[in-house]
C-alpha cells in the first residue's frame, strides 16, 4: 500500500553492502513532489549507490523505494518510466549525432515516429541544442553533452529527474548554468529533482538537502535552516570532517 | 508499456547496432579478412595434407576449401559473438550500458534485443564472405544460401548468448584478453570447424569426444547441412540447449537482485 505523500520520491531503512562493506546503511529519504533535493556528499559517501538502487542497476536486500506511488521492487517498470537519470558515466554513443542519441533513448522508451520527432525538437530547443542537433556528439564539449544528457532524460516526460554528479568536469560558468537550469525545472515545471553532488556551492538556501556521509543520512531538511548563520561549506564539513 | 513499444525498442537497438557497425569499418573488415586467410591461405596449404572421406551431407568428393566453408561461418559468428561481449563490458564500464538497463522494459527482452541486433550484423557478414568466397570458386547449392539463414541465426544467437553470459561474469575490459583465448580457441579448434570428427577421432577418442561435446561442433554443422539443404536435427537440438543454457546463464548474471552486475557497475 502506498499513502498519499508516496506520490514523491521515498526511500525507507535502505541497507546495502559490497562484500561485506556497508555502503548504505540504514537511508531513509522523502522528496516531496515538485522539490529539488540535492543530496550532498562527500566522495564514497554512498551516493552513487544509491543512485544505482533508485535506478534498479541493482537492488537492496533491506529497505523500500517508492517512485511517484510505484514501488521499485513490485512494480520496476512504472518507476523507471517516471523517472528520467542522468548518470554520474557520461552516457552519450559519441559516434552517434545528438539526434540518433536521442532518438536512441525515445524508442527505449517506446516513443517512436512523429511524436518522438517533436519531442527531440523541443527539447533541443529548450536546451539550446537545436542548431547542433545532427552533429556528432564526440564534437561537442562537455557542457554540451551534458545539456544533451538532460535534454534526452527529459524526453519521456517524466515526473522525477535524478542526476549523479552532472557538473563534473565543467567549468564554474556552465556549472551554474546547468544547476540553475535544473533548479527551474522544479520550480516552473514542477519535476521532482534529486541532484547529487559534493559542491556546497550548487546548493540554493530555498532547497532541500540531506547530507550523506559514510553510508548515513546526516542532515535532512531546508538548506537554509540547517546551516544557519554559517556558512554551508563551513556546515558540511563540520558534519562530514571526521572522515578526512 | 505496449507490444508495440517492446518492437519500436528492438529497432531502435539494431538500428544503434548498425550504426555503430557502419562507423566501424575495420571491424568489418577484420571480420571478413579473418575467415578469408583460412579458406584461401590455410585451406590451400592444407588441402594436401587432409584427405576427407565422403561423410554426410555431401554426396561427391569435396575440396578442403569447400569443407572448411561452414566452420568459418561459425568462426565469424563467434568472434562477433565475443566482440559484442567485449562492447558490452565497454558499454558498462562507459556508462550506455546503464541507459539500456534502466529502460522500462523487461530486462530479459533488452538483453535479448541486444543479442538479436548482434547476430543479425554477424548474419550480414556470413553473407558478405559467402559472397567473396563464391567469386573464388568456392560455390555451395544456390538453394543451400537461402537455407543457412535460420542456421545462421540459431548459431549466432547461441555463440551471441555465450558472449553475454562471458560479458555478465567479466569484470573489466582487461580480463577480455583472456576470455579470447580461452574461449575463442579453444572452441574453435575443439570442434568439426577445420576437420571432420573422424578424423580427430583417429589421433585421439577423448579429444573427438570433446569435440563432439562443444557446441560449436553442432551450430557448425548445422550451418553445414544448411548450406546443403538439409536439417541436422541432433544439432539444432543441442545448439538450442546450449544457447537457452547460455541465455538463461546471462540473464542470472544481469539480474540485479543477484550482484553479478553491481560489483562492477
Amino acid at each position: 500500500m502506498t499513502s498519499p505523500s508516496d506520490n514523491g520520491l521515498v526511500v525507507e531503512r535502505l541497507r546495502f553492502a559490497y562484500a561485506a562493506k556497508a555502503a548504505l546503511d540504514d537511508v531513509s529519504l522523502r522528496v516531496e513532489p515538485g522539490t529539488f533535493c540535492a543530496l550532498l556528499g562527500p566522495n564514497g559517501a554512498g551516493k552513487s549507490t544509491l543512485f544505482a538502487l533508485l535506478t534498479r542497476l541493482f537492488t537492496a536486500r533491506e529497505g523500500r523505494i517508492v517512485i511517484g506511488g510505484h514501488d521499485l521492487a513490485r512494480n520496476p517498470r512504472a518507476a523507471l518510466a517516471a523517472m528520467g537519470v542522468v548518470f554520474q558515466q557520461p552516457t552519450l554513443d559519441l559516434d552517434l549525432t545528438i539526434r540518433q542519441n536521442l532518438r536512441y533513448f525515445a524508442a527505449l522508451h517506446g516513443l517512436a515516429g512523429r511524436a518522438a520527432a517533436h519531442r527531440i525538437d523541443a527539447a533541443l530547443d529548450r536546451l539550446g541544442l537545436a542548431a547542433r542537433a545532427n552533429e556528432r556528439c564526440r564534437t561537442l564539449n562537455g557542457g554540451h553533452r551534458r545539456r544533451t544528457e538532460i535534454a534526452r532524460a527529459l524526453l519521456h516526460r517524466p515526473a522525477f529527474l535524478l542526476l549523479d554528479e552532472p557538473t563534473v568536469g565543467l567549468d564554474a560558468a556552465t556549472r551554474a548554468s546547468l544547476t540553475a537550469h535544473v533548479h527551474g525545472l522544479a520550480a516552473e515545471d514542477g519535476l521532482t529533482v534529486l541532484w547529487a553532488t559534493h559542491l556546497t556551492d550548487e546548493v540554493g538556501d530555498g532547497d532541500r538537502l540531506a547530507i550523506l556521509h559514510a553510508g548515513r543520512i546526516r542532515a535532512d531538511g531546508r538548506a537554509g535552516a540547517l546551516r544557519g548563520a554559517q556558512p554551508l561549506h563551513d556546515y558540511f564539513l563540520s558534519l562530514t570532517a571526521e572522515a578526512a | 508499456m505496449t507490444p508495440r513499444a517492446y518492437l519500436t525498442a528492438l529497432g531502435a537497438i539494431i538500428a544503434r547496432e548498425t550504426l555503430r557497425f557502419i562507423h566501424q569499418r575495420e571491424r568489418f573488415l577484420a571480420a571478413l579478412v579473418r575467415p578469408l586467410v583460412w579458406l584461401l591461405v590455410f585451406a590451400a596449404g592444407f588441402r594436401a595434407a587432409l584427405g576427407l572421406s565422403i561423410i554426410p551431407p555431401y554426396q561427391t568428393y569435396i575440396t578442403y576449401e569447400t569443407y572448411i566453408v561452414p566452420g568459418l561461418c561459425g568462426m565469424i559468428l563467434l568472434f562477433n559473438g565475443m566482440q559484442s561481449a567485449l562492447s558490452l563490458v565497454y558499454d558498462r564500464e562507459m556508462g550506455s550500458m546503464r541507459l539500456l538497463l534502466t529502460a522500462p522494459l523487461p530486462r530479459s527482452w533488452l538483453l535479448f534485443c541486444k543479442l538479436l541486433a548482434a547476430t543479425l550484423i554477424s548474419i550480414l557478414q556470413c553473407y558478405a564472405f559467402l559472397a567473396i568466397a563464391w567469386a573464388f570458386d568456392i560455390t555451395l547449392p544456390p538453394r543451400g544460401y537461402v537455407a543457412a539463414l535460420p542456421a545462421l541465426m540459431v548459431s549466432g544467437l547461441m555463440l551471441g548468448a555465450l558472449g553475454l553470459m562471458l560479458s555478465s561474469f567479466i569484470r573489466q575490459l582487461e580480463n577480455f584478453a583472456g576470455v579470447m583465448n580461452f574461449v575463442i580457441f579453444p572452441m574453435f579448434f575443439l570442434s568439426s570447424a577445420l576437420y571432420p570428427l573422424w578424423k580427430m577421432a583417429e589421433s585421439s577418442p577423448l579429444l573427438r569426444d570433446i569435440c563432439a561435446a562443444n557446441p560449436f561442433t553442432h551450430a557448425v554443422e548445422l550451418i553445414r547441412f544448411a548450406l546443403y539443404t538439409e536439417w541436422n536435427l541432433p544439432a539444432l537440438g543441442w545448439t538450442v540447449l546450449a544457447g537457452a543454457v547460455f541465455m538463461a546463464l546471462a540473464m542470472w548474471g544481469y539480474d540485479p537482485a543477484r550482484g553479478l552486475v553491481r560489483r562492477k557497475s
